[in-house]
C-alpha cells in the first residue's frame, strides 16, 4: 500500500451554491450567500442574518421514506454524499460492504427536528414524540444515514469538535484508509438555522449583530464584530492513492498532512495551540513553510481570535509570508461543514491555479497578513494549508497537495 | 372512541405521513397481505406509524402485539377489534 490518501470525489451544499460547480463558480466570482434569515422568524433576536443553502428541495433528491425520518442537516448531507460518490465514479453497492466506511463531523445534530419534537413533548405529551427522534437529532445521524443508504459497513464514526471537527474527520478517514479500507466517505454538513439552534449559537457570544450582509462578517478587519453562521458543508470521497490510480480515478489531490492541538487553559500564560498544530501538520506532510502556496484561514472575526490566528501564521510563515484567504466570508461559518468546504476550495484552487477571494474585508494591516481580497488571485497552487478552530480550544490543520 | 372503522386507506394515509412511501412497490395497489418488511417498512417505521394510529383512533397497540403484526390486514384487524369492542363500563 502506498500510504498516500487522495480525494477522488467532492459533494457540496453551500449557502452560495448547491453543488460543487455552482459553489465554485460563485466563490471565484466573490458571490456571497449571506442574507436575512428566512427559515424562521428572527426579528426578535439580536442576530438576524445567516448563510442559508438556497434552492434545496429535499423531495427532488431523496425518497419519501428518508424525508420522514431526517432533519434538514441530514438531507443536505445525503445529497452531498450522493454527489461525492457520483463524482468519484464509485457505486458503493458494487464494493464489498465492509471495504467502505463513513466518518463525518458534526457540531450540533438535527436541531430543527429535535426542536419540533421537544415542542410536541412539552405541549402534547410523550406519545406525540416521533419514534425517529431516537436518531434524527443526534450527532452520528449523517454518518449512519449515508452508511445505510449506500450499504457501506466498513469503519465508521463521527467526530465532534465544533469547527475543527471537519478536519479531524478527514484525518480519521485517512487513518482508516491507511489501515486498509478501500473507500471512506468523509467531511461534514451542519444545519441548525432554527430558533433552538439559533439561541444555542447566540449563547456562545460570537455572532455578529449587524443587519448588513456585506458588513456582518469581517475577519481580519478592524471592524470585525463576530461571525455570521451558515448551514451546509462538503462531503469528500477518500481513497488510497495507488488503488485510486489503478482504477483510473481522477485525483483532486492528496491529504498530505494533519495535526490537532488543544489550547491551554485561559489566563495561564501559555501560548495558544494553533501555531503548533500548523507546524505539526507541515511536519506530517514533510513540508517546510515556504512550500505552502496558500492558507485557508479559520477567520473567526472576533478580534482576539483573529489576532491569535494572524500571530500563528506570521510566526510560521513570516509577516505577509504566504497568501491567506477566507472564502467562508461568502458562506458564513458552517461549523463542522466549514473546513471540509475549505478543503474542497483548496483542491479546486490547485486544479484551477488560482486563489478565491475573501470578500468585503479591508484587512487591518496590523495583523501582517497577505490577505487575498476583492478578486481571485492567479497562483500556481501546489499545496494548501487549511486551518480550523473549534470553540473550547480545538485547533486542527490539514495540508493538501497536488497529486503528482 | 372513533366512530368510523380503521380502513386500508387510513393506514396508507398514516404510513405516508409517518414513514413515507416505499420505492419500487405498488403502494396504491392491493397491499393488504404484503408483509410490512416487503413494503420496506422496518420496525421503527411501524412504531412511528402505530403511534399515529393510536393518537388518531384512540386505541392502544402494545409492543408485543406490534411484533406479531406482519401485514396491513393483521394491523387493521387488531385496531378494528378495539374500535368495535364494547367498553368495559
Amino acid at each position: 500500500m502506498g500510504q498516500a490518501t487522495v480525494v477522488t470525489g467532492v459533494g457540496v451544499t453551500a449557502p452560495n451554491g448547491l453543488g460543487a460547480k455552482e459553489y465554485w463558480a460563485a466563490t471565484r466570482a466573490g458571490r456571497s450567500g449571506i442574507g436575512p434569515i428566512t427559515r424562521f422568524t428572527a426579528d426578535g433576536y439580536p442576530s438576524r442574518i445567516a448563510g442559508e443553502v438556497p434552492g434545496f428541495v429535499a423531495e427532488e433528491h431523496l425518497p419519501s421514506r428518508l424525508i420522514a425520518q431526517t432533519d434538514r442537516m441530514t438531507r443536505l448531507a445525503l445529497l452531498a454524499a450522493d454527489w461525492a460518490l457520483a463524482d468519484a465514479g464509485i457505486t458503493p453497492e458494487e464494493l464489498p460492504e465492509f471495504d467502505a466506511g463513513v466518518i463525518t463531523a458534526s457540531s450540533s445534530g438535527g436541531f430543527e427536528f429535535g426542536e419540533r419534537e421537544l415542542r410536541n413533548l412539552w405541549s402534547k405529551g410523550g406519545a406525540h414524540v416521533s419514534a425517529y427522534q431516537s436518531f434524527a437529532w443526534f450527532y452520528a445521524v449523517n454518518t449512519g444515514q449515508i452508511s445505510i443508504r449506500h450499504g457501506m459497513r466498513g469503519p465508521s464514526g463521527v467526530v465532534v469538535s465544533d469547527q475543527a471537527g471537519g478536519l479531524d474527520a478527514l484525518a480519521q478517514a485517512r487513518r482508516q484508509i491507511r489501515k486498509g479500507s478501500r473507500v471512506i466517505v468523509s467531511g461534514g454538513v451542519d444545519a441548525s438555522i432554527c430558533s433552538w439552534g439559533w439561541v444555542a449559537q447566540l449563547a456562545a457570544g460570537r455572532l455578529s449583530t449587524s443587519d448588513d450582509p456585506e458588513r456582518a462578517y469581517l475577519p481580519f478587519d478592524a471592524a470585525a464584530g463576530g461571525h455570521v453562521p451558515g448551514e451546509g458543508g462538503a462531503i469528500l470521497v477518500l481513497e488510497d492513492a495507488e488503488a485510486a490510480r489503478s482504477r483510473g480515478a481522477r485525483l483532486y489531490g492528496e491529504l498530505a498532512g494533519y495535526a490537532a492541538t488543544f489550547d491551554p487553559a485561559p489566563h495561564g500564560g501559555r501560548p495558544p495551540g494553533l501555531r503548533r498544530a500548523i507546524e505539526l501538520a507541515l511536519d506530517d506532510a514533510r513540508l517546510a513553510p515556504e512550500d505552502i502556496d496558500v492558507v485557508f484561514a479559520d477567520a473567526a472575526a472576533v478580534p482576539e481570535l483573529d489576532r491569535a490566528e494572524a500571530e500563528a501564521l506570521s510566526a510560521v510563515f513570516g509577516p505577509r509570508g504566504v497568501p491567506v484567504t477566507a472564502p467562508k466570508t461568502m458562506t458564513g461559518r458552517l461549523h463542522s461543514g466549514a473546513a471540509p468546504l475549505d478543503v474542497v476550495a483548496a483542491l479546486l484552487s490547485i486544479r484551477d491555479r488560482m486563489i478565491p477571494p475573501t470578500v468585503n474585508v479591508s484587512p487591518d494591516q496590523a495583523y501582517g497578513l497577505d490577505l487575498v481580497t476583492g478578486r481571485p488571485r492567479s497562483a500556481d497552487v501546489h499545496t494548501a494549508l487549511v486551518v480550523a478552530r473549534g470553540q473550547g480550544g480545538f485547533n486542527s490543520a490539514v495540508v493538501v497537495r497536488r497529486a503528482e | 372512541m372513533s366512530t368510523h372503522a380503521f380502513t386500508i386507506d387510513d393506514l396508507k394515509r398514516i404510513l405516508h405521513t409517518s414513514a413515507g412511501v416505499p420505492e419500487g412497490v405498488d403502494f396504491d395497489g392491493d397491499i393488504l397481505d404484503t408483509a410490512f418488511d416487503s413494503l420496506g417498512y422496518e420496525s421503527l417505521a411501524l412504531l412511528e406509524t402505530c403511534g399515529s394510529i393510536e393518537r388518531e383512533f384512540k386505541v392502544s397497540i402494545d409492543d408485543d402485539t406490534l411484533t406479531i403484526t406482519d401485514t396491513p390486514r393483521t394491523l387493521l384487524r387488531l385496531v378494528n377489534h378495539q374500535l368495535v369492542a364494547p367498553s368495559a363500563s
